[in-house]
């Protein structure tokens, strides 16, 4: 094992730093997660409202994120607010920030799209029922709308949570970071700790997105 | 911990407010907003890009320096958390003679530029090479190291001319540093491939990705006599340069101050000590006084 280089992870207080750096991409990724679902639940709704002007609007929105990428945004938003309004937003806010307005964009079309696949009976069935549009979506079409997108948004949360790695751009010393940090501080005495290193780091984010995995095949089979 | 995640929770609920309030009332301004910034950033900093002045640092009684994280053994993390290395050795002594606590910053090579312009740290110590495009962004203050640009290969391949390159060869270069610059500028038809961090262009590097790595010859001797089978075989390639500490443009009470600091650390023999703390391992002692500038000159 010696040859990989882990134990460059024992020295000193590394291995502690690892797990800090990776509660960094842990807390701005559930944040931003979290802020996601809340807000494309509700954007997804608006996107399926027939409003030209709505319509419209969200359509830029939904294809800025998808042009821009997240460095780029990350970029405009730690540094370009600071410039053009004088704004001193801290890095994890910024990044919080951005995570969230892709997270919103991509999980409201995913609802949209969830949305969209519900037969148009159901909605008629409701309405026939004398409940109204907001009863209508809470007890008819959400529920329905949330078993679709399980699989659907675990491809977006786990693809969150790996993405954070980016954040160092902006300052922030997160996993992957402390790793390329470790790796440095010991290229003299073990030159190839890149890959142990490396390996760990990829056991970790494994341990954080598996459990979100299982809950999601866990979900879908109780809720089919 | 607990108190800052409550702190950022309620600021993510902010700007997840604002998000809210843009798409549903004037979300077209949001993305005005973005268009705005993205034309901005090639322009000069304007006023609200501020910066401190010493006094305003003296205050605080915390300056902000931006260091390399990952680049021994300039400036990087030693295995207890430390900021360790030649730059950061330079920024404790900074620190100590201002009187005031420091808070390193995490820098990359490609937004040492942005951080200044934004004012998000007072002072870059990341290794910074003095280039005329550079001290038309920022203010540098007097070098305080010599550099040049070196190519290292592998000994089974040794690149010893950029003009003996075949037409399919690639260059390993890092984004924002001066030997991207120089490569584009001066041999445009060979094909660079650049990456953010240090530590991704070695990794490249050292899997055979490209024929050469072109980077500051420190660095790229260093990594030979570190890296058995590596050979540098262009070990200066273009003008000799300098790396100095840089603030803000228009900061001229902490660059005189730095300007001073350096002058008068020069009678000290301040730097040779720095090399003998921190670069002798990686250099040895025949490399002290062609890197060693002090005193500013």
């Amino acid at each position: 094992m010696a040859s990989l280089g882990i134990d460059v992870l024992f020295k000193g207080t590394n291995f502690l730093r690892l797990l800090q750096g990776l509660w960094v991409s842990i807390e701005i990724s559930l944040i931003s997660v979290v802020l996601s679902i809340l807000l494309g639940l509700l954007v997804g709704v608006l996107m399926t409202v027939n409003n030209k002007v709505l319509h419209a609007i969200l359509k830029v929105y939904l294809e800025t994120v998808r042009i821009m990428p997240q460095m780029v945004l990350l970029f405009i938003v730690y540094f370009g607010t600071t410039r053009v309004f004088g704004w001193d937003m801290s890095a994890e806010t910024s990044a919080i920030f951005v995570f969230t307005f892709w997270g919103t964009a991509e999980m409201g079309d995913l609802v949209r799209g969830s949305i969209k696949s519900i037969p148009a009976i159901q909605f008629e069935s409701a309405w026939a029922l004398g409940m109204d549009k907001v009863q209508t979506y809470f007890y008819i079409i959400l529920p329905q709308t949330v078993r679709r997108l399980i699989p659907l948004s675990i491809n977006l949360i786990t693809r969150m949570i790996k993405t954070t790695s980016l954040v160092m751009m902006i300052g922030i010393v997160e996993v992957l970071k402390v790793a390329q940090q470790i790796i440095e501080a010991n290229r003299k005495t073990s030159p190839n700790a890149a890959f142990g290193v490396f390996l760990v780091v990829f056991l970790l984010y494994f341990i954080v997105c598996w459990p979100i995995s299982r809950l999601a095949t866990y979900l879908e089979k109780r809720w089919a | 911990m607990k108190k800052n995640f409550v702190k950022r929770l309620t600021g993510g609920l902010l700007v997840a407010g604002l998000v809210g309030a843009a798409l549903t009332g004037c979300g077209s301004s949001a993305s005005t907003n973005e268009v705005a910034a993205t034309g901005e950033d090639t322009v000069e900093a304007d006023s609200n890009a501020g910066f401190r002045t010493l006094d305003e640092i003296k205050e605080s009684g915390t300056i902000n320096i931006g260091v390399f994280s990952d680049k021994s053994p300039f400036g990087f993390v030693d295995e207890n958390g430390e900021y360790a290395g030649y730059d950061v050795y330079f920024a404790e002594r900074i620190g100590k003679d201002l009187g005031v606590e420091i808070n390193y910053v995490s820098t990359e090579a490609a937004n040492r530029i942005e951080y200044l312009q934004t004012g998000k740290v007072d002072i870059i110590l990341a290794n910074f090479t003095v280039t005329e495009e550079r001290a038309q962004e920022v203010d540098f203050a007097l070098p305080y190291m010599n550099v040049a640009l070196g190519v290292v290969s592998p000994d089974s391949a040794v690149v010893e001319s950029l003009d003996d390159l075949g037409a399919d060869d690639q260059i390993i270069v890092i984004s924002g540093t001066t030997a991207e610059t120089y490569l584009t500028k001066n041999y445009p038809d060979i094909k660079l491939q650049k990456y953010d961090a240090y530590a991704e262009a070695k990794t490249a590097f050292e899997n055979g990705n490209g024929v050469a790595w072109a980077n500051d010859n420190t660095e790229v001797i260093a990594f030979s006599l570190e890296n058995e089978g590596y050979t540098v075989g262009i070990p200066s390639l273009g003008d000799q340069d300098t790396i100095a500490p840089a603030v803000t443009k228009g900061n001229e009470t902490l660059l005189n101050w730095l300007n001073e600091e350096i002058e008068s650390l020069g009678s000290e023999n301040f730097f040779h000590a720095d090399y003998e703390a921190t670069l002798l391992d990686t250099y040895g002692a025949d490399y002290e006084d062609t890197l060693v500038l002090e005193g500013g000159k």
